[in-house]
This record gives structure tokens, sequence and C-alpha cells, in this order.
């Protein structure tokens, strides 16, 4: 019972992560129809952008919530402005072209964003400071959960509510749900589509800058090529909780979290050795696509010839 | 001339000039006119990725399905084929010896090469299936999947090598690499220009009035997807049999996306422009790699990683510019054949 409790706190700390960067994955789909592979590495640049500001600015030395809110918001600004360069410079030229093409451009912003920064810090992972005193709590018989697992919890549901509450109750929240609905319609509607798509992707990056921050808190090693398998996890979760769906892409991504950290603990008693713990994702990915092609929380929607 | 008669002194005039090339792959070889080691290995290279590139154009540029795991089908062919090199090569070898060493060691290629295009037919049938169900984006991601799964499956077979890598014989040369890659050429043009490659076709252009038409999508669209693996089979075999040395990370979904950069930069949809592509990515990062390092300060910036940065501007700079790649859809050679056709006289109905 302890075992399967520490399991799942592991997973759901895990899974807080792939959710916050399966929310800027479902939300550029949703708008945009775009897998932006792209997305897992802004959630690298946002950990290297923490990383720049921790260091430059000393907070590596003395851990304080002060310094660890500075570089949160620092990065997440940081990579907001990196995600509308990125939307603005590649994708927007190549947005009137066929999907291959957006989706050709997408893979090539990740390799960009990868080799430029294997380029300039070098493929050696760095350590990325301890922002806050990290303890462990008991919670019950060997079961523990740290302080930045519980920074993890509290800092993404804040910022789940707050997406909430940006896309349901504010103008801009209405417009970008106007423009995934159609953009057409919405264009007609004097909405301002390009303005709308690039405060989305700014919108996704910062939180994948937010997920990239956390995670280095909980993990603290940081490596250029960080983005990819995580990337590609969360985009998963966001195609598991139904793509385009916001709720979904954070069940998703809790989901997905949790069956990685079982299949560590359990999986051998089963028979998959826990080497498969990257396979698990993949595998849960193609039985959904295949039994229910529009996810958990999606909606079928009719081709229309 | 009779058609075979053409043919037959085609085929023999390839073999004739890779057999030359060959010869001239050690710089001592074909009297002293012969290239170096690491040019020789471009070469080789060059040859299997115009497979891999031909291969995947037929799904991907002729059938205008969207796979982004071809490395993955390219594993299981090298890998398969390697345990059985490794197995039974030895043994067939010794009672081939009568023959010749090369004539053994070619038999036993020829059995590999037919055990890694079947295995991976396999695979790509199992995958093929339930996934051509699926469209664009949706497709794309599940053969992603697909080939991640195949690659950490593999990864965690004790007896092909694991996570430690796997050593192979080392059977293949640039003749046979070459031969295969002009066999895997000429069959998928071949193909293109059938009945059932204008079928694929008209499932690129628009599934559903080829549906309408009478076309059965479904059987076509697994058909590419089965002989567009056998061929990256192959592939895999012959990198397998030529690398010596296998490891599942020469197999991660960026060669995937390696393969895809090759289709399109050259034209999806051209053979010409598959081939094409497989050149210049072969070609470019190694030309890049001669740029020379800077240093600032200390620091010292290597442009050996900076080349994987310019091919990846090259990359979204052709999307933006010339989304269509290099050729689109058209052949070198096209214009040529136009200008000829139009000299001969034309008969029968109009």
């Amino acid at each position: 019972m302890d075992t399967f409790v520490q399991q799942l706190i592991n997973g759901l700390t895990i899974g807080s992560i792939y959710a916050l960067i399966a929310l800027g994955y479902t939300m550029v789909y949703g708008i945009l129809r775009l897998i932006n592979f792209a997305h897992g590495d802004i959630y690298m640049v946002g950990a290297y952008a923490g990383f720049i500001i921790a260091t430059s600015m000393g907070f590596a030395a003395q851990p304080s919530a002060f310094g660890f809110v500075v570089t949160l918001l620092g990065s997440m600004a940081i990579a907001a402005a990196i995600g509308m360069a990125i939307e603005r410079f590649a994708y927007r030229p190549v947005r009137k072209y066929s999907k291959m093409t957006t989706l050709i451009t997408a893979i090539g912003m990740s390799l960009l964003i990868e080799y430029l920064f294997v380029f300039i810090f070098s493929g050696t992972p760095r350590s990325f400071p301890q922002l806050l005193p990290n303890d462990n709590i008991t919670l019950f018989g060997n079961a523990t959960i740290s302080t930045s697992q519980i920074l993890i919890f509290v800092v993404s549901i804040l910022l789940m509510v707050l997406l909430q509450w940006i896309i349901f109750k504010t103008k801009i929240g209405k417009a970008m749900r106007a423009v995934s609905f159609n953009i057409n319609s919405a264009k007609l509607m004097g909405i301002n589509t390009d303005f709308v798509i690039a405060f989305t992707f700014a919108l996704g990056s910062a939180l994948a800058a937010a997920g990239g921050v956390l995670t280095a808190q909980y993990n603290p090693k940081i490596e250029p090529l960080m983005g990819i398998m995580t990337g590609l996890k969360a985009f998963v979760a966001a195609v598991l909780g139904g793509i385009g769906n916001i709720p979904g892409a954070v069940l998703g991504g809790l989901l997905i979290g949790a069956a990685e950290t079982l299949v560590v603990g359990y999986g051998s008693t089963i028979g998959i050795p826990s080497t498969y713990r990257d396979a698990v994702a993949f595998a849960i990915l193609i039985l959904v696509l295949l039994l229910r092609p529009a996810g958990l929380l999606g909606s079928n929607v009719q081709e229309k010839v | 001339m009779a058609t075979w008669l053409k043919s037959f002194i085609a085929g023999a005039a390839v073999i004739l000039v890779l057999y030359i090339i060959n010869a001239m792959m050690s710089s001592t070889g074909f009297f002293g006119a012969g290239i170096d080691d690491y040019q020789a290995r471009l070469l080789v290279f060059i040859g299997i990725n115009v497979i891999l590139a031909t291969s995947l154009n037929l799904i991907n540029g002729f059938t205008g399905q969207f796979s982004i795991g071809h490395a993955g089908f390219m594993a299981v062919g090298a890998y398969s084929s390697a345990y059985f090199s490794v197995t039974y090569g030895r043994g067939i070898e010794a009672s081939l010896s009568g023959l010749g060493e090369t004539v053994a060691s070619s038999v036993v290629l020829l059995i590999a090469i037919v055990i890694g295009a079947l295995v991976a037919s396999i695979a790509g049938l199992i995958v093929g299936i339930p996934s051509l169900r699926l469209k664009g984006d949706y497709l794309a991601i599940v053969t992603l999947g697909f080939a991640e799964i195949i690659r950490i499956v593999i990864l965690n077979i004790d007896a092909v090598g694991g996570a430690t890598g796997y050593q192979v014989p080392g059977y293949a040369n640039f003749l046979w690499i070459g031969i295969f890659a002009v066999i895997t050429v000429v069959v998928i043009h071949n193909i293109v220009k059938s009945d059932a490659g204008r079928a694929l076709v008209s499932i690129r252009e628009d599934e559903l009035a080829a549906e309408a038409m009478g076309v059965n999508t479904t059987r076509y669209k697994v058909t590419s997807f089965v002989i567009g693996s056998a061929f990256a089979g192959i592939a895999g075999v012959l990198f397998a049999h030529y690398n010596k040395f296998l490891s599942t990370n020469d197999f991660q979904f960026i060669k995937s996306f390696e393969i895809i950069i090759m289709i399109v930069i050259g034209g999806m949809g051209s053979m010409t422009g598959a081939i094409l592509g497989a050149i210049i990515v072969t070609l470019l990062p190694e030309l890049l790699r001669q740029l020379p390092d800077i240093h600032i300060g200390a620091t010292e910036f290597r442009f050996a990683d900076l080349r994987l940065v310019i091919f990846a501007l090259i990359l979204i700079l052709t999307m933006i510019l010339r989304p269509q790649g290099i050729l689109g859809t058209a052949e070198i050679g096209g214009f040529l054949k136009r200008f000829r056709r139009a000299d001969k006289p034309t008969g029968g109905l109009k």
C-alpha cells in the first residue's frame, strides 16, 4: 500500500508536468490543426532560461520564495516571446500550405532549437540550482512527498485554473474559442486571428516553460535534448485526452504519468520490465487511437464531402 | 531490339559501372585511381539513403499517407537479418566454402536480405492494417509511436545485444548496396507507372473520390505500406552488414525525420527528387563539417554542432520558400521526354 501510494504520488508529479506541456499542444492543435513538434523543446528552453536567470541573479546561492517566483515568471516570459517568434517567422508563412508542409516546418523548428542549444550550451547536462529548500514529508508508513513535489502540484493547479479563467472568462479567451471553432467565420466577425494565434502560442509556451522550471526543481539535470521524449509523451497525453480539449489534456497528462510510474513499479510482476517505461505512452496512444480516435473527452467530427 | 534484351543490356551496364566504382573503393584499388575510405563510406550511405527515400516516397509521396516511422522498419530488417547472419552465417559459409569465399558470403547476404525484407514487410502489415484507418496527423503520430515501440522492444532483447549493441559480419559492400539501390528505384518506378500506381496517386489526390471510382483504398494503402516497409527492411539489412555494428540509437525517430527531410527537400512524389534529396541530405552535413571552429574567449564553438543547426534552417527555409521541394512532383529528364514525344507521330483515335 505504501509503495503504491508512493508510486502514485511520483506518477502524478510527472503527470502534472506532462499536463502543463500537453495544454500547449492541445491549444495550438485546437486552433491551427498543427502538431507543434517544437513545443517539447520550448519546455527545455524554459528550463535553460530559468537556469540562466537563477544563476545570473544569484538566486542559486540563497534559496528563497522570491527567487523562485522571479525565475518562474522570467522563464515563462522568455518562452512566451520565443513561442511567438517561432509562430511569426516559421509557422505563419507556411500556414496557407498543406498540412504536411506545416508539420515538416514544425519538425525543422524542433531540430533547430535542439541543435542551437547543443551548439550554445554543449550537450553536457547542467545542474539546475535548488531555489527552494527541499524536504521530505512522511505521509504514512514509508510513503513520502517532497516539498518540490508539492510545489509542482500547487503551481500547476494554479496555472491550470488561471488558464481556464483566461479561456472562459476573458475577451481574448472568447476569441480563442471562436478561432478554434471556425477560423474563417472568426475573421469575418472582426477577430484579429493572427493576434489570437500568437497569443495562443505565447500562452502554451509559458505553460511549457513553467513545466521546465518545475521539473528542474524536482530533477535538477537539464540538457538540450530533454524536451524530445517529454514533449512526445505530453503530445500523447493531449491525444489521449482528446486533442483540442483542455480538461482532456490535463486528464491525459496525469494518466500517462501514473501509468508510466506504475509500469516501472509493478510491471515486472506481470512480465513487463521497467525498461519499457518509454514504450508505455506509445502503447496507450495506439490503443486509444484505434479504439476511440477522438480521445477520452473529445467528440467525433464527421468528415464533410 | 526486344525489350528484354534492352533491359538485360541496361542491367549489365549498371552492374559494370557499380563494379568499377566498387573496385575504386580503396585508395590502392582500380589501378591507383581509388578514393579514400571516408568518401567510400559516403557513397555507401547515399546508396542506403536512396533506398530509404524512394521507399518512403512510395508511401508519403505517391500514396499521400503520412508515415514518420520509417526507421522502425529499417530497424526490424536490420536486426532480424543480423540475427540470422550471426547465428547461421558462418555455418552456411562453411558448407558453401567449395564455391569460393565471395560466392558463399554473397549467398548469406542474399538470404539475409530476403529475411530482412520479409520480416519488415510483416511488421509493415501489422502496423499498416490498423493504422491506415487513421488519417493525416493521427497516422503520422501512430507510425512514430510504432517505430519507437519497435526500437524499445529491440533494446530489451538480449539475444541481439540489447543496449550494448550488436556485432554483425560485414557481408555487404558498395556493389551490393548499389545494385539494391538500383533495384529499388526500378521496382518503385514501375509500381508507380502501373495501374496500381495510378490507384495510389488517386488516393493521394482525393481519397473519397478514389473510393467512389471503385479503388479499394484500404487494400492499396496497406499494399504501398507493406512494399515501402520491405524496402526499408532491405536498407536496414545492407546498413547492418556494411556497418558491422548495430545500436538502437541508429534508429531513433531522428532517423525517420531524416528520411522525411530527404523526400521533402527533393520533392514529394518525384522519383528523381527522392534520389536528389537522399544525396543532398547525406552530403550536406558532411560538407558543413569542413567549416572551421571558432573561439570566443575561452569558449570554443564547434561547427560540427552548428552543421545540424544550418541543416534545420535549410529545411525550414525550403518549406517557406518552396514547399513542394526542389522538383515538386516533376522528374529530372521529364522535360527531355516531353520534347522527344513532340517529334513522334501520334496515331490512333483522339
